[in-house]
């Protein structure tokens, strides 16, 4: 056990993998020598050689077609795009290639590839530094979508998307690299120093995709949340005092319904939270499975409590992002309804 | 310069159209053998002549001439022949297939057979193909049965892709010959990543991936050159210029400008410029690539310059957008009989064998072509089980999925049931 930020955690992951299995590279830009601008490839290419951690041209598209090709051949590659904001070039690869290979070609070939992007905002990123776009991949079938909120997930949550056969990508909130974020940036930042979910086994554990944590046991509503947003729901419960349930999705696709169902059946009340616009987002979805599968026990509508639909804006990054006083407005509603 | 000119904008067109004779004169032909063979470890400056030259070893004589003329056994060119007769058999089959219905959609490479199928007698086996959509040649030469191609192209009871790939997007891993994609030019770059790693495990195969004209202008083209020449993968990179791309010329991706070949000097790939319905030079050329990728010299990029004699497919009439005569007036001859033509010129064939063996890969066809109707047709089936189609879209059935089987009512034993979520 040590203490680590999820940039260590994330860091010990790979370190990890590398050490276990030959066939586990790294690449992505800036991920070599230099060790990444969010430094969590740092050290990696010292201790297992250019060969297998090493820097691409800037080449989202490009990337990942590499890791198409080296999947079919047998290797399991680990490819970093520098910002999630940055994927996009990357899309056709990672729909029609990657996600879909297994099916198409009768599993003959599959994408072992874990695509790994830094996503979020509060960082004042502006709108090409700061996007969520998971939506994006859950609504593609083949595609696995994590993630972390907190070290001790970040790793257990890597390990099993690297040694996972299938396609997955994997969005690290960029807010949570150096400390859990409740959404008040007037507040001292945090960092992980302290905190349960930051004491990291040094060696090989799992945490299986598909599987929620209840982070927070209650049952007067469910929160449904990930990534950053599990601390600013866990702030707005602690400020509003309502004995809310938050849940933590960890994996987003497959989606652990039955985690869900079990919460909101209980509460009977449901606030879904994320950071990424609301219209046609995750949130969507969540919503559609908790009515499909609670509706007889739902005591309100469910509220859901977004990102705008707007392009991320620099300057008005906390007017945008949704924080702990909008979650709250949310939890009072249902609660009052 | 005039302060009253306005700009222009150019749109490429190509020089005739239905209604008008086709004119091939513009096209500057180097003859055979007048083409310098550089050694393997030329770098792309040094070699960037032969990105606009057109490496031909075949002369109007039927001979095969100059320096890219190998020594090769009869034996083998007639291996060559027959692959690429059987290609073309297979091809008239099965394009006749659906018109008459028994699948939906079917593509010939008729005029190219010579890409695909000298390049396949190139490469080793376990050498890697990346195809697209019209190297059906690379199967059929790596003596792959068109039994299983025709049951694919029929989504039939025997197709292992399960009915789930349009006819033509073949796969077989066994064959080194990678899952085709609709997605035009994303093998290219695949294909730089398969070698990559062959690289990495001091492996000693090699890659090789195909894009047409048209699917230059693609992402992947620029990803695959780039990233082939900064890490050195040990991969042939081809371009298949069949002058068509659907409807449009290959001077709308730019063919007009510069030559397709010369795309690769700038990335500093060493780029040749082959008469892609010559045989013995595709052959040669392919040789060449290979053997540099072998020795770690890194990728060679090859303009293959040839004619798509066919519509691009079955939904597709050619008669709308180029002239009636233009496949006849193609001044490099069709490929499979300039190679017969050379073998009967060398005493190693002759009209009559010809015949027979048209005669012969005909029944063969025919003969396969009952075997894999009897295994089933798409109109008539039978089909795969469509339960089926729930499979393999992740390694384990993910729990919605198997609730919409069962919603589906494709569960064994099972009993469609009224919607459910995931």
């Amino acid at each position: 056990m040590a203490a680590m930020n999820m940039v260590q955690a994330l860091n010990s992951a790979m370190d990890v993998m590398l050490g276990r299995d030959p066939d586990v590279l790294i690449f992505g830009e800036d991920v070599g020598y230099f060790g990444g601008v969010f430094r969590v490839t740092d050290g990696l290419q010292k201790k297992y050689g250019r060969e297998r951690v090493f820097d691409t041209p800037i080449t989202e598209g490009g990337i990942v077609a590499l890791a198409v090709g080296m999947g079919a051949y047998g290797l399991r590659p680990i490819v970093e795009i520098q910002f999630a904001d940055y994927i996009y070039p990357a899309m056709d690869q990672l729909i029609s290639e990657a996600a879909r290979l297994r099916y198409r070609s009768g599993a003959e070939w599959f994408a072992p590839m874990t695509v790994r992007a830094p996503c979020g905002g509060g960082i004042f990123g502006g709108q090409t530094h700061s996007q969520s776009p998971e939506a994006l991949f859950t609504h593609v079938s083949g595609l696995k979508t994590v993630i972390p909120s907190n070290p001790y997930d970040a790793k257990g949550l890597l390990i099993s998307a690297i040694e996972d056969d299938d396609p997955v990508v994997f969005l690290e909130p960029k807010r949570l690299y150096n400390g859990p974020f409740g959404g008040r940036p007037d507040q001292p930042a945090k960092s992980w120093a302290g905190h349960p979910d930051a004491e990291v086994p040094l060696e090989h554990y799992r945490v299986p995709l598909g599987k929620a944590n209840i982070v927070r046991a209650g049952q007067a509503a469910t929160v449904l949340a990930y990534g950053t947003m599990v601390h600013v729901a866990l702030a707005a419960v602690a400020e509003c005092g309502i004995d809310a349930e938050v849940i933590d999705l960890r994996t987003l696709s497959p989606v652990d319904v039955e985690t869900i169902a079990a919460s909101v059946d209980k509460t009977g009340r449901c606030v879904i939270v994320h950071e990424a616009t609301r219209f046609s987002g995750y949130g969507g979805e969540l919503c559609a499975l908790v009515q499909e599968h609670c509706f007889y026990r739902l005591e309100a509508p469910i509220e859901r409590v977004a990102g705008w639909d707007t392009p991320y804006p620099h300057a008005f990054e906390w007017q945008y992002f949704p924080g702990p006083d909008r979650v709250v407005q949310a939890l009072r509603r249902v609660v009052e309804a | 310069m005039d302060r009253d000119q306005v700009l222009q904008l150019h749109i490429p067109e190509p020089k005739h159209r239905p209604g008008e004779l086709a004119d091939f004169s513009h096209l500057r032909l180097p003859l055979a053998g007048e083409i310098r063979r550089p050694p393997i470890a030329a770098s792309a400056y040094e070699i960037r002549d032969l990105a606009y030259e057109l490496i031909r070893v075949l002369d109007d004589e039927d001979r095969a001439v100059g320096p890219w003329a190998q020594p090769l056994e009869p034996a083998f060119l007639l291996r060559g022949l027959r692959a690429m007769m059987l290609t073309r058999a297979y091809d008239e089959r099965m394009f006749r297939a659906q018109r008459q219905g028994k699948t939906s959609f079917y593509m010939k490479c008729t005029g190219e057979e010579a890409v695909a199928v000298a390049q396949a007698c190139a490469f080793e086996c376990g050498d890697m193909f990346f195809p697209t959509y019209r190297q059906q040649g690379l199967l059929i030469a790596r003596d792959w049965p068109i039994l299983d191609m025709m049951c694919q192209v029929y989504s039939n009871s025997a197709d292992r892709l399960k009915g789930r790939q349009m006819p033509v997007f073949y796969s077989s891993r066994e064959a080194g010959f990678f899952s085709i994609s609709g997605n035009l030019g994303t093998q290219f770059s695949q294909a730089v990543g398969w070698a990559m790693a062959s690289a990495y495990r001091h492996d000693r195969h090699i890659a090789s991936a195909w894009i047409g004209d048209g699917a230059t202008a693609e992402p992947d083209f620029h990803y695959a050159l780039t990233l082939a020449a900064v890490y050195h993968a040990p991969v042939v990179l081809n371009v298949v210029n069949n002058q068509w791309a659907i409807s449009c010329y290959q001077g709308m991706a730019g063919g007009d400008e510069s030559t397709f070949a010369s795309r690769g000097i700038g990335y500093g790939v060493p780029a040749l410029r082959v008469d892609g319905n010559d045989f013995l030079a595709v052959y040669a050329a392919t040789r060449w690539a290979a053997e540099r990728a072998r020795s770690n010299l890194g990728p060679t990029l090859i303009e293959h310059f040839t004619y798509r004699a066919a519509a691009h497919s079955t939904s597709d009439d050619p008669g709308r957008y180029r002239p009636q005569d233009e496949s006849a007036k193609w001044p490099l001859g069709d490929p499979i009989e300039r190679l017969k033509r050379h073998l009967v010129a060398i005493g190693a064939w002759s009209d009559a064998q010809h015949a027979a063996l048209v005669a012969e890969l005909d029944e063969t066809v025919r003969e396969t072509g009952r075997r894999a109707e009897a295994l089933g047709t798409l109109n008539a089936g039978p089909l795969p089980d469509p339960a089926s189609m729930f499979e393999d879209v992740y390694k384990e059935m993910q729990p919605h999925l198997k609730r919409q089987r069962r919603e589906a009512g494709l569960e064994p034993g099972g009993t469609p049931r009224p919607a459910e979520g995931a």
